[in-house]
């Protein structure tokens, strides 16, 4: 890792070698290591206490301690009122909030995955998203609905499709997709702090998973931009924006894609709707190449418009044509080595990269 | 009219046991004389649910509402339901719910009015007798059908008639329209197209309630609220799951049905395994009661037990009004598949007529005041029209306002600022 580093400052103008050398400086003073779960439930516990109308309800949120103990320790320090567990009714509950929030109350609505929020859609869209425009601003619903979408670990068809483009193709939602322990703390706060009905889309496999944070993250007041992308990792040659878990994998294929000498750029979208556009077409304008990363199906899909808005706004710059990776365009299957197959590996991610470089690649992955 | 009212014997005895009239044997039904009839539409229907009523006579306190009123009818001095005053302020609001409906028809005919229409006409006694009880904080959620809840909830008829006529000064400035009336003023909290959608909401909105008063700590927070939805909805899974959690957390909510018989041309015997939908209410824990919807003197009777157990915090209730529309389910609607034997038996009891019929015989108001009435709506109604018609259309920048509360969700531009501070963003020519 270190020898990576060196090899960096030596080549480089200053601007670039920033966030490598930022890596290397919070290593040196031993930052402290979050995992994204124990951002989450800080970044609860924290709005909790600052306002007294946030309240968590879901299933399993209060007495089991979160079905992925995301609300682990919070119905001991606010009580059963403020932590709801309620009956299997993700409509009835979902609503309930919606109608809790026209009053000024702000809930946070846990679904225990995105595949359970089907049931709730109609409020979600119908009334959440609507209620501002048709009421033409006096019901505004300061709503939050989060949990883990995507695919996990061999949980079959039924539980592991990504919301992100369904909910994201939406007016008056606002849909995020933190990946680091950073984005979830910072997007999770502003997503309650913020009036408007938001999506957080969290992922399953990434709660375990830890990531360095500076002070200013775990102050109390840190909050992140909606709408706004992070360039994780600044590079010359092509430009791949992912969310979500899909993010760690495409700093993984940078490093692979370093050693054959295509220098890339890892965008980390963090807010789907609205999308960074602006970022986006910038850093297109810079490499000249794209490719699009995501988890979930490929028709509608995420990268389908970011393809588009680069086509639309940068056109000119693009030097080959978009890649666009994504789950394959099935439900998800159980077997261990269909589902590596169904979603994007950091192989697909590499040959993408490569192919829009115009390198030779072999075209499909081996089972 | 106390006892069969207090709170022990409110919830789910099968049986008034401490009702001491002798009336309940008579009638073969749970309702006493007037109210016999008007049950089930045509004959052969009628039958079934006879049976099925007496078998399961569930909602003791309803019979004790109409016997009450019964009795208090035979006495030689009558104790009156209503004062003059309440009357007339029943009546006015009745008047102004059919006169608004009637122009709204006429309005669609003639083309200024568009889309779906869904009229209230015959069902006026639910909503006077529900809604005139409440105070401007406590809030009402509805349906498409939702006018009439909107006027009598004190939006005045000037916003709800530029709202149907898609104008700026509507209630919610022409982006609403008819099934979405909106009023944080008068706390209407809509105006839902989907059925079974308020519920929720409706839910929500007492849940609020609850929550400002023990975690919140505002301690005067007493705010009822009342749902209202069809029979239609009570086949519907967001119904059960509120009735559940509502029971459940002891919400101040009335979950009020306007089972008008028919969900469009579906009819409501057709849909429904058992039709009595009051009987829903118990096996959630909370009472369920069947009035008579085409009287709103019955019907506020009910409401006021209901909406002060409520406000007591004693729980919900499930009010089963039954009542009909004149009119089809929607202006689009021809209206085919209802029996003109059944509609001719309904308007017969036209909610209207039977409160001026009260007024009058109990010498509460007379002819000519209830005629005053009757012209000072016509000109509320005209007035109302007049004014939407002379009001401007939304104007082009306000396309875009109102979908958030906090624009920024429109996201950052390419001069990396927020697409909402471009000051063309309001004039509708701002690049989205």
């Amino acid at each position: 890792m270190l020898g990576v580093v060196r090899q960096k400052m030596l080549g480089q103008s200053l601007p670039k070698i920033r966030p490598v050398v930022s890596v290397l400086r919070s290593y040196s003073s031993a930052a402290k290591q979050m995992t994204v779960r124990d951002s989450l439930n800080s970044a609860l516990d924290e709005e909790m206490s600052a306002d007294p109308k946030v309240f968590l309800m879901g299933e399993e949120v209060g007495e089991y301690q979160g079905a992925y103990k995301i609300s682990k320790g919070l119905l001991e320090k606010y009580g059963p009122e403020r932590v709801r567990d309620t009956p299997i009714t993700e409509a009835g509950f979902a609503g309930i909030g919606v109608g809790a929030a026209y009053y000024g109350l702000k809930p946070v609505v846990e679904f225990m995955t995105f595949n359970f929020s089907m049931q709730a859609i109609d409020h979600i869209i119908n009334s959440a998203a609507k209620s501002n425009y048709m009421s033409a601003g006096q019901m505004s619903v300061p709503i939050v609905f989060r949990g883990p979408n995507g695919a996990a670990a061999g949980v079959g068809a039924q539980h592991s499709q990504c919301y992100a483009a369904w909910y994201a193709s939406c007016p008056g939602l606002k849909v995020l997709t933190p990946y680091s322990s950073e984005d979830a703390r910072g997007l999770l706060k502003a997503a309650i702090r913020d009036p408007d009905p938001v999506v957080f889309l969290e992922n399953e496999l990434l709660y375990g998973e830890s990531f360095p944070v500076s002070d200013e993250v775990l102050d109390s007041s840190f909050c992140l931009p909606i709408g706004k992308a992070k360039i994780e990792r600044v590079g010359r040659d092509v430009t791949i924006t992912a969310f979500s878990r899909m993010v760690g994998h495409a700093l993984k294929a940078a490093e692979i894609l370093e050693k054959d000498g295509i220098d890339a750029e890892v965008i980390n979208l963090r807010s789907i709707r609205p999308l960074d556009r602006s970022t986006i077409n910038a850093s297109v304008r810079k490499t000249n190449r794209l490719v699009t990363v995501e988890e979930g199906f490929p028709q509608h899909g995420v990268g389908a418009e970011i393809c588009a808005s680069v086509v639309e706004e940068s056109f000119a710059y693009l030097d080959a044509p978009v890649e666009r990776i994504a789950g394959a365009d099935i439900p998800m299957p159980y077997a261990a080595n269909l589902e590596r197959l169904a979603v994007p590996q950091v192989e697909d991610i590499v040959r993408a990269a490569k192919r829009a470089c115009y390198r030779s690649v072999p075209l499909a992955a081996a089972a | 009219m106390s006892t069969a009212f207090s709170a022990a014997n409110f919830s789910t005895q099968s049986f008034p046991l401490n009702h001491t009239s002798t009336t309940t044997h008579d009638s073969p039904l749970v309702f006493a004389k007037p109210t016999s009839q008007f049950l089930r539409s045509t004959p052969k229907l009628r039958l079934s649910s006879f049976s099925k009523l007496n078998l399961s006579r569930r909602s003791g306190t309803v019979v004790a509402v109409s016997d009450v009123v019964k009795q208090k009818k035979s006495k030689s001095t009558p104790t009156l339901l209503i004062t003059k005053e309440e009357g007339l302020e029943l009546y006015e609001d009745m008047v102004l719910g059919r006169a608004f409906e009637d122009m709204c028809a006429q309005m669609y005919y003639r083309g200024k009015m568009f889309g779906f229409v869904h009229l209230y006409n015959g069902q006026e006694a639910v909503s006077t007798g529900f809604i005139k009880l409440l105070k401007q904080q406590d809030s009402v959620v509805s349906t498409y059908r939702d006018h009439v809840h909107a006027l009598s909830k004190g939006v005045p008829a000037r916003a709800v008639m530029s709202e149907l006529f898609g104008k700026t000064t509507g209630c919610c400035r022409g982006q609403g329209g008819s099934m979405h009336m909106f009023s944080r003023e008068h706390n209407l909290l809509g105006g839902f197209a989907f059925i079974g959608e308020g519920i929720p909401i409706a839910t929500g909105a007492a849940f609020t309630s609850k929550y400002k008063r023990e975690v919140l700590k505002e301690a005067d927070c007493d705010h009822v609220t009342l749902a209202f939805f069809g029979d239609g909805t009570c086949n519907n899974g967001q119904f059960f799951e509120c009735l559940n959690m509502a029971s459940l957390w002891k919400l101040p909510i009335v979950f009020v049905v306007e089972n008008n018989l028919w969900a469009i041309g579906m009819s409501h015997l057709r849909a429904t395994s058992d039709p009595q939908i009051y009987k829903k209410g118990p096996a959630f824990g909370m009472p369920g009661i069947h009035v008579d919807g085409m009287d709103v003197l019955k019907v506020r009777e009910v409401a006021k037990e209901a909406i002060g157990r409520a406000r007591r915090g004693e729980g919900p209730t499930l009010v089963e009004c039954e009542t009909y529309r004149f009119r089809g389910h929607s202006l689009a609607d021809p209206d085919e598949l209802r029996d003109p034997a059944e509609k001719a038996h309904y308007a017969a009891r036209d909610p209207i007529t039977a409160l001026k019929k009260y007024l009058t015989e109990n010498n509460l108001a007379s002819e000519s005041e209830l005629k005053a009435i009757d012209k000072k709506i016509d000109e509320v109604v005209e007035d109302a029209v007049e004014f939407a018609d002379e009001s401007p259309v939304p104007p082009r920048s306000q396309l875009l306002e109102n979908v958030f509360a906090d624009p920024k969700g429109f996201g950052i531009g390419s001069d990396g600022r927020y697409r909402c501070e471009d000051p063309k963003f309001t004039q509708g020519t701002a690049h989205v």
